[in-house]
C-alpha cells in the first residue's frame, strides 16, 4: 500500500508541476487556432491531435489541468471550513439548533441552486475574464457544497460529545471554546480532512458537469469541464479514441486523490 | 471512523426502538414524536418550495419567452405573451395562492407544457421510479456484494473494488450516460453506476466497522466459520444502518435521475425538472422543488430513525 | 467478480435486445425536439407543434415546398380582390373531418372567426393583421366562401398555407381534423403517434387513399447524437436537420442516407447593441453605431474559415437578410462581403482608431473590446463565437464570449439591453418579407439593435421604414420586390445585422423511405407525405 500511495503522490506531483509549467512545455498557446488543421490526429507536432477549431489538445489539457488543480482544491477547502464551521456548531450546540440546522440542511440540499450559479453569472458584468469568471463558479461551488459533509461533522461531534473523554473534561472544570479546541477540533482534523479530499474530485465534476451543461468556463479559456464536452458527440469516439485523453487524466487523478485519501484513513 | 450511533441521540433511539419494538413504550409519547417529525418535514418543505419559487422569480429569464422572438407577432400579441410568461402577482401573493390551491389537491398548471402539472407529474413518476429502482437494484447487488466480499476476503478484493469505484466516481454522470447510449444499453442503468461507489464505501465502512466488534473477534477466536460469523454477527450490527443507507440511496437515486433523464430523453421527472429549469416554469419548479425536499426529509428522517446520522 | 460481471452482462444483452426492436408494419419513425406546446393549430409557435400541425392539419392551399407555388387543397379554386384586401375560395365537396361531420364553408368562417379573434393572440392570425379591423367572412353557398379583410393584406392566399381548418359543428373540437393524420396517442416527454385519417379526402391516380404510411410515431428526442444513432440503428426513418458534424459521420458510414438540400432559409448573425436606453457605457455606443465599425468588423471575420470549419462546408457566406433559397425575393446583385483586413483597419482609421502595440483604440484612448453573447449548448454558435474572438483580436479588438442560457439570453435582447453585442441564428419559414416586418420598421420589438424607436434612429432606418411600409401596401409584385431588394441593399451596406452564413439544409433518409424529395423549405422531408411509402414493412407499393 505505501508503494501504491507513493506512486499515487508522485503521479499527482507530476501533473501538478506539468500544468503550472504549461507556459513552457504546451507547443502553442490553448487559444491558437490552427484552421488548416481542425480535427487533426495526433502527431508530433500536435501530441493529443487538435480540436474541431484546430486547437492544440495536448496545450489545452496542460492548462486545463491547472485551472481545475488549482481551482477545486480552493473551493473544497472553503466548503470544508464552512462543513466545520456549520455541522460542528449544531453538533456542538444539541437540542433544538441541531434540529433546526439539520432541516435547514437538508432544505439546503433539495433547493435548485442552479438558479443562483446562472443568476450570480448574469449579475456579473459580461466583460469579466474567463479566468475571473470561473474562479467565480468553484467559489459558489465551495459555497453550496457544504451541506452534506456538514451532516457527517454534526453526527461526528454529536458523538464526541457525548464521549467519555469530553465528559471527563467537562467534569475537570473545561469551558465550551477551551472542550472546542483543546478536544472537538482536534478529534475533527481527520474527518475534515478526509471530507477536503473527497471534494476535491466532487468539485472537479461539477465543474465538468457545468460545462457539459454550459455553464462552465468561457471560450477560450480551458477547463476538464470544456474539454470532457467534447466526448458529447459519442458518435466519433471509435475514429477518435485520443478524446478520452482528458477523461483518462482525470479518472487517473481522482484515483490517485483516492488511494492517498485512504491511506491517509488507514494511518488514521 | 466509526458510525455516529443511534445512542448519541436518545430522543430519535428511543424512537426508532419503540418502531421496532425493541423497547416497549407509551403509544402516545411516540404519536406525539411522529408528529412533531411529519411537522418538521411539512414545514421545511413548505419552506423548501418558498425559497425554490424565490430563486426562479429572481434568476434571469424568468417570465420570458422564446415566442417574444417570433416576428409574426403583433405588439399586442407580444405584450400579451409577456403577461402570460410572468404573472404580475408579488412572490407572496403568488406563494399563498398556491399552497392555497395546494390544500385542495391542486398542483397548478405547466406553463411551458399546458398541463396540470398534478397530470405531468402522475405520467412521469413511473418512469423515474422504473429508472430509480433498475439503479438501486444494480447499485446494491454490486455494492452490498463487493461490500462483503471486500470485508471477508483478503485484501485484494477490497482494493480492486475500491479502485473500481474510484474510477466510476470519476466519470461524469453526463458522460456515463452517454456511454450507455453508445453501447445500446438502456442509460437508466448509468444511475446505478453512479450510485455504485457511494453504496459500496458505505456498505464497507460499515460491515468492516461491525466485523472489527470485540464479539465477531471472539467468535472468529473460537473458530467460527467465515460466512457463519457475517450472517450471525456481522450483519445484524450493521443491519440497521444498511436499512438507512437503503433510505438515503433512495433520495441519492433520484438526484442521479434528473441529469441522466435530461441528457438521455428519457421522460421522467428528471427530464421534466431540465425542462421547466430552462422555460422557467414556475408552477412546475415549485412543486418538484417541494417533491424533492420530501424525499430527501423523508430519506434523512429514515437514516436518522435507523440511527445512521450520516448522509 | 467474474459472476458479477457476467451478470452486467446478461443485464445488458437482455435489456438491448429488446431496445434494438425491429422496425414496426408501415409506421414512419421519426423524433421531434420536444412535447408540442399546444394541440390547437391556430396557436402553433414550436417546431414540435408545427410538425403535427402540418400532418394533421387540412388548408385550403398548400405551398409546395419543391416549386415554391400554391396547389389547390381544400379549396379548389381561389381568387384574390384587385383591391388586396379580399379573397374568395370554391372549396372542395364531399370532405369529411376525421370524425365524420362534413366540410363546409361554415367552417372555414368558424376557423377565421377563431383566428382572428384579438384574445387568441395567434402568431398565425396577427400575420393577416394588416391594419386594425374586423375580419368578415361571407357564406354565399356551402362551397363558397369570401373572407374580407380592413385592409390589403400582401401575399394573402400564401398565408393560407399556415391556417389549418377547424370544425365549426365536431364535439371533438381540435381532435377533428382534416388532414393526412390525427392524433392518436400521446405520452408526455416520450412520443405523438398518429394514424392515418380514414376520412381524408386525397387519393392517388389508381384510386387508392392516401397517405400511403398507415401511421407517424414522433419520438420526442432533443439529443441529436441519439437521434442519429437510433437512424442508423434503423429505429427512425427520417432526421429533418441534420448538424454538420452529423452529416459529416453518416455520409463516412451510410452515405446514401445524407442528403443536402442546398442552402436554406436560415441564417447566423451578429449585431451590435445601439439602443440609447442600454446599460452600456456610451463611447462603445458610439463605436456601435458608426458604419464603419460595424464594416470593419463584418471584413474582419474570416466567413470562408467559419464554413469550412464550423459548417463542414455545408453553409454560404451571406449576404443580406434574404437567402438565396428564397428564390422570389433574394437580391442577385448583391455579393457576400470579402474577408479584408487592411480595408477594415482603414474604415476604423477613418473613424480615427488606432491600432497601438496590437490594440485598437478609439479617439479617447479606450481599448476596443466587448462582450459577445450566444446560447449556451450551441455547439456552431460556440464555435464561431470562438473564431470571431480570434478573428478580431488581429485587428486588436478583444472580444469576451459569454455563453448564456436561452432565457437568460432572451432577457437580455429583449428586456434589460444589458449586452454589448450578440451572435444569434434566425429560423425562418416565410418566404414573404412581409412576414419580417417587425424586424426591420424601426418601431418593432424584433427590430434586436435598437427595438421600439420613437423615431428612426438614422435616416437609412427612416429609408427602410419607408420602403417596407410601400411594399407591405403595394400589390404590384415587382414594385414589391424592388422596395425588398433596395431594403436588402441598405442592410448590406450599413449592416445592423452583420449576416455571416446562410446554412444548409441537412438532413437524412433512410433507404426504405420512397418517394421522398428533400428541399431547403421546412418540412425538407416529408412536406410530400402523402405520397411517401416505406418498403420492408408492409406498406403497398403504388
Amino acid at each position: 500500500m505505501k508503494t501504491m500511495r507513493a506512486v499515487a503522490l508522485v503521479f499527482l506531483a507530476a501533473v501538478l508541476a506539468a500544468s503550472m509549467a504549461a507556459n513552457w512545455i504546451a507547443p502553442a498557446s490553448y487559444a491558437r487556432q490552427f484552421r488548416d488543421q481542425p480535427d487533426a490526429a495526433p502527431s508530433a507536432q500536435h501530441l493529443l491531435g487538435t480540436d474541431d477549431l484546430g486547437r492544440d489538445r495536448f496545450s489545452r489539457l496542460l492548462y486545463g489541468t491547472r485551472i481545475s488543480l488549482l481551482l477545486a482544491p480552493a473551493a473544497a477547502l472553503m466548503s470544508t471550513v464552512l462543513a466545520g464551521a456549520i455541522g460542528g456548531a449544531a453538533g456542538f450546540a444539541g437540542g433544538w439548533i441541531e434540529v433546526c440546522v439539520m432541516a435547514g440542511t437538508d432544505l439546503f440540499l433539495s433547493l435548485p441552486w442552479l438558479f443562483l450559479l446562472i443568476t450570480v453569472r448574469a449579475c456579473l458584468p459580461l466583460n469579466v475574464s474567463p479566468v475571473v469568471s470561473v474562479a467565480i463558479t468553484f467559489v459558489l461551488l465551495g459555497c453550496l457544497g457544504w451541506a452534506a459533509a456538514a451532516r457527517v461533522v454534526c453526527a461526528d461531534v454529536r458523538s464526541f460529545r457525548n464521549s467519555d473523554f469530553v465528559l471527563l473534561a467537562r467534569a475537570s472544570g473545561a469551558g465550551g471554546a477551551r472542550l472546542l479546541m483543546r478536544h472537538l477540533v482536534p478529534n475533527l482534523a481527520p474527518v475534515l480532512a478526509a471530507q477536503f479530499w473527497i471534494s476535491i474530485p466532487v468539485f472537479i465534476l461539477t465543474e465538468a458537469n457545468l460545462g457539459i451543461l454550459g455553464l462552465g468556463v468561457a471560450e477560450p479559456l480551458p477547463s476538464w469541464g470544456s474539454l470532457l464536452r467534447e466526448l458529447e458527440s459519442f458518435s466519433g469516439y471509435s475514429a477518435q479514441p485520443w478524446l478520452f485523453a482528458p477523461l483518462l487524466l482525470l479518472v487517473l487523478t481522482v484515483s490517485s486523490f483516492q488511494i492517498v485519501l485512504h491511506n491517509e484513513e488507514v494511518a488514521g | 471512523m466509526t458510525s455516529g450511533g443511534s445512542a448519541d441521540k436518545p430522543g430519535m433511539a428511543d424512537l426508532a426502538l419503540s418502531l421496532a419494538g425493541g423497547e416497549p413504550r407509551p403509544a402516545r409519547a411516540v404519536v406525539r414524536k411522529l408528529a412533531r417529525h411529519l411537522a418538521r418535514i411539512l414545514v421545511v418543505v413548505l419552506l423548501g418550495g418558498f425559497l425554490g419559487a424565490t430563486l426562479v422569480r429572481v434568476a434571469p429569464g424568468y417570465g420570458v419567452d422564446s415566442e417574444e422572438l417570433d416576428s409574426r407577432l403583433s405588439a399586442e400579441s407580444l405584450r400579451a405573451a409577456r403577461r402570460a410568461a410572468a404573472p404580475q402577482e408579488g412572490l407572496f401573493p403568488f406563494y399563498l395562492h398556491f399552497c392555497e390551491r395546494l390544500l385542495h389537491g391542486d398542483l397548478g398548471e405547466s406553463r411551458l407544457l399546458h398541463m396540470p402539472v398534478r397530470q405531468l407529474v402522475a405520467e412521469r413518476f413511473p418512469e423515474t421510479a422504473k429508472s430509480v429502482g433498475l439503479g438501486l437494484a444494480l447499485a446494491w447487488t454490486a455494492g452490498l456484494g463487493l461490500a462483503t466480499a471486500a470485508v471477508m476476503t483478503a485484501g485484494g478484493v477490497d482494493l480492486l473494488a475500491g479502485l473500481l469505484a474510484s474510477v466510476l466516481v470519476c466519470i461524469p454522470a453526463a458522460v456515463l450516460a452517454l456511454l450507455f447510449i453508445m453501447v445500446q444499453a438502456p442509460a437508466r442503468l448509468a444511475i446505478g453506476l453512479i450510485l455504485f461507489p457511494k453504496v459500496f464505501q458505505f456498505a464497507r465502512n460499515l460491515l468492516a466497522d461491525a466485523a472489527a466488534r470485540p464479539h465477531v473477534l471472539a467468535a472468529r477466536a473460537r473458530g467460527a466459520a467465515g460466512v457463519g460469523v457475517f450472517l450471525r454477527h456481522v450483519l445484524p450490527v450493521a443491519g440497521p444502518q444498511l436499512l438507512a443507507l437503503g433510505g438515503i440511496s433512495v433520495s441519492m437515486a433520484f438526484a442521479a435521475a434528473i441529469p441522466v433523464e435530461a441528457l438521455c430523453d428519457l421522460p421522467g421527472i428528471g427530464q421534466l425538472a431540465w425542462q421547466a429549469a430552462m422555460g422557467r416554469d414556475l408552477a412546475l419548479l415549485v412543486d418538484l422543488t417541494m417533491i424533492v425536499t420530501l424525499l430527501t426529509l423523508l430519506a434523512n428522517s429514515a437514516a436518522d430513525l435507523a440511527g445512521l446520522g450520516r448522509p | 467478480m467474474k459472476r458479477w460481471i457476467l451478470c452486467l452482462g446478461l443485464i445488458f444483452a437482455t435489456v438491448s435486445t429488446r431496445c434494438a426492436g425491429a422496425q414496426p408494419g408501415s409506421e414512419l419513425r421519426f423524433c421531434i425536439p420536444s412535447d408540442p406546446r399546444t394541440w390547437n393549430p391556430l396557436l402553433v409557435e414550436d417546431d414540435a407543434s408545427e410538425t403535427i400541425r402540418y400532418l394533421t392539419g387540412g388548408v385550403l392551399v398548400r405551398l409546395n415546398r419543391q416549386t415554391q407555388q400554391l396547389e389547390p387543397e381544400l379549396a379548389t379554386a381561389w381568387k384574390v380582390s384587385r383591391a388586396g384586401n379580399a379573397i374568395s375560395f370554391t372549396l372542395r365537396r364531399n370532405v369529411r373531418f376525421s370524425d365524420g361531420s362534413a366540410f363546409t364553408a361554415r367552417d372555414v368562417a368558424y376557423t377565421i372567426a377563431q383566428l382572428m379573434d384579438p384574445a387568441l393572440h395567434s402568431p398565425t392570425g396577427d400575420a393577416f393583421r394588416a391594419a386594425p379591423g374586423k375580419v368578415i367572412t361571407r357564406i354565399a353557398d356551402p362551397y363558397q366562401i369570401t373572407i374580407l379583410f380592413p385592409a390589403p393584406v400582401v401575399g394573402l392566399a400564401k398565408l393560407f398555407d399556415q391556417v389549418a381548418i377547424l370544425s365549426a359543428t365536431s364535439p371533438e373540437h381540435e381532435r377533428a381534423v382534416l388532414g393526412p393524420y390525427q392524433l392518436a396517442d400521446y405520452r408526455g416527454g416520450s412520443f405523438v403517434l398518429l394514424r392515418r385519417n380514414p376520412n381524408y379526402w386525397k387519393h392517388d391516380s389508381a384510386g387508392r387513399p392516401l397517405p400511403y404510411i398507415q401511421s407517424v410515431r414522433l419520438d420526442i428526442e432533443q439529443n441529436r447524437d441519439i437521434e442519429l444513432l437510433r437512424l442508423l440503428r434503423g429505429e427512425i426513418d427520417l432526421i429533418g436537420s441534420l448538424s454538420p458534424e452529423s452529416y459529416d459521420r453518416l455520409s463516412a458510414k451510410a452515405p446514401g442516407m445524407a442528403v443536402d438540400a442546398g442552402v436554406s432559409l436560415d441564417s447566423e448573425q451578429m449585431w451590435f447593441n445601439q439602443a440609447p436606453s442600454a446599460p452600456i457605457a456610451e463611447y462603445k455606443k458610439a463605436w456601435f453605431r458608426s458604419t464603419n465599425f460595424r464594416r470593419a468588423v463584418s471584413e474582419s471575420i474570416h466567413r470562408d474559415d467559419i464554413i469550412r470549419i464550423v459548417f463542414h462546408g455545408h453553409a454560404r457566406p451571406a449576404v443580406s437578410w434574404i437567402s438565396p433559397a428564397n428564390r422570389a425575393w433574394f437580391d442577385s446583385k448583391l455579393a457576400p462581403h470579402a474577408f479584408d483586413r487592411s480595408e477594415a483597419l482603414r474604415l476604423l482609421a477613418h473613424d480615427g482608431f488606432t491600432l497601438v502595440n496590437g490594440v485598437l483604440h478609439d479617439r479617447a484612448g479606450h481599448a476596443v473590446e466587448f462582450s459577445l453573447v450566444t446560447n449556451a449548448g450551441n455547439t456552431p454558435r460556440e464555435r464561431m463565437a470562438a473564431m470571431i474572438q480570434q478573428d478580431l483580436a488581429a485587428i486588436g479588438i478583444r472580444v469576451h464570449v459569454v455563453t448564456l442560457d436561452f432565457s437568460s439570453l432572451i432577457e437580455r435582447i429583449t428586456r434589460s439591453l444589458n449586452y454589448e453585442a450578440c451572435l444569434l441564428g434566425l429560423v425562418n419559414d416565410d418566404l414573404d418579407p412581409n412576414a419580417q416586418m417587425n424586424v426591420w420598421l424601426s418601431s418593432g420589438e424584433n427590430h434586436q439593435w435598437n427595438p421600439g424607436e420613437k423615431k428612426p434612429a438614422t435616416a437609412w432606418e427612416a429609408e427602410i421604414d419607408r420602403l417596407m411600409r410601400a411594399q407591405a401596401a403595394s400589390l404590384d409584385a415587382k414594385k414589391r420586390k424592388q422596395d425588398v431588394d433596395r431594403v436588402q441593399e441598405i442592410v448590406w451596406k450599413q449592416e445592423p445585422f452583420i449576416y455571416l452564413v446562410d446554412k444548409d439544409a441537412l438532413m437524412a433518409v433512410s433507404p426504405n423511405l420512397h418517394n421522398v424529395s428533400p428541399v431547403a423549405l421546412r418540412p425538407q422531408v416529408y412536406w410530400n407525405i402523402d405520397w411517401l411509402w416505406l418498403s420492408n414493412s408492409g406498406s403497398r407499393r403504388p
